[in-house]
């Protein structure tokens, strides 16, 4: 099957139905061996057990980014090649980024509450990830609100493309302004600054978050296609009862 | 495990994760549940896809 073919509604949801059980059957292993991991991993000198917490919020964090990022490509396939399953692949991405975006926000300001002394700070990588959520739910309003899945595509993936600049704000944020927010230590030029103990089972909950991300974008796509199909049937049973 | 003095904020971090999941993943399956339905619905009442009918008449039209 070329790629081409993905274009094609019901040969994805063939693909889609193909591969979700064993996409969602690998999520749960990686994440059993993640929380496992996450058990065993030793307390931060500074932190002590809250670094747990860490665990869960850069992930969501990174998936916060990578959804409004994967919107954005969408956007691009909805205005510029037309792809058929563009903006279904928008649509299905935002509910779920928007849900890391909160994970993201609820578990930092847990984490901050003992480690600042503070829940929330206006600083620039806290109030970016803030503007980042608002967003989402723009988003999600200019999608559930709309009848009509072709006239929101256009307004949605203008949205999509307007927002991706928040996404460079949100990673830089921490080297370009004076933040309370600690600066990068693990995507960074001289490479990660944590120790191996902590950051192997962060990048096993990342992996697991990540295909956790991807196994439900795929069954939201799923949903979508069909949702689009409903809809079209109930439109031309309509015109039959009104022929 | 001992998860020290901010066991709390741990366990409330976890917890409002699996929750948000937990939703995330149950509306998902509920949807496809009743998307499935209400096509099960319009096709057993006849309702047809276009491209559905297309191949009903192309195979038709080779027999």
């Amino acid at each position: 099957m070329a790629v081409i073919d993905l274009a094609n509604p019901t040969r994805f949801l063939t693909l889609v139905n193909r591969v979700l059980p064993w996409l969602a059957a690998l999520t749960a292993i990686v994440f059993a061996y993640g929380l496992y991991r996450v058990a065993g991993a030793p307390d931060d000198y500074q932190q002590g057990a809250t670094v747990k917490i860490m665990f869960l919020h850069v992930p969501a964090a990174w998936l916060a980014m990578m959804g409004w990022g994967l919107m954005t490509v969408a956007a691009f396939g909805t205005l510029v090649w037309r792809h058929p399953l563009a903006d279904v692949a928008g649509k299905a991405a935002a509910p779920i980024g928007a849900a890391f975006t909160f994970i993201c926000l609820v578990t930092g300001s847990l984490w901050g509450r003992p480690t600042w002394g503070t829940y929330w700070v206006w600083d620039a990588r806290l109030t970016s990830v803030l503007v980042l959520f608002l967003l989402y739910l723009g988003m999600l309003a200019l999608y559930w609100t709309a009848e009509d899945p072709n006239r929101s595509s256009r307004a949605a993936a203008i949205l999509a493309l307007v927002g991706a600049i928040n996404i460079p704000i949100i990673k830089f944020s921490v080297d370009w302004w004076n933040t309370l927010h600690q600066p990068a230590s693990i995507i960074r030029m001289a490479g990660a600054a944590i120790d191996p103990s902590i950051l192997w089972p962060l990048l096993t909950m990342a992996l697991a978050f990540t295909l956790l991300f991807f196994t439900l974008h795929l069954a939201a796509m799923r949903n979508e296609i069909l949702r689009r199909r409903v809809r079209s049937m109930r439109m031309m049973q309509a015109r039959e009862v009104a022929a | 495990m001992n998860l020290g003095p901010h066991v709390s904020f741990i366990v409330a971090a976890y917890s409002v994760t699996a929750v948000v999941v937990a939703a995330l993943i149950g509306w998902i399956v509920s949807d496809y549940a009743a998307q499935r339905r209400v096509l099960g619905e319009l096709d057993a009442s006849g309702v047809r896809r276009r491209s559905r009918q297309t191949n009903e008449d192309t195979a038709k039209g080779a027999s």
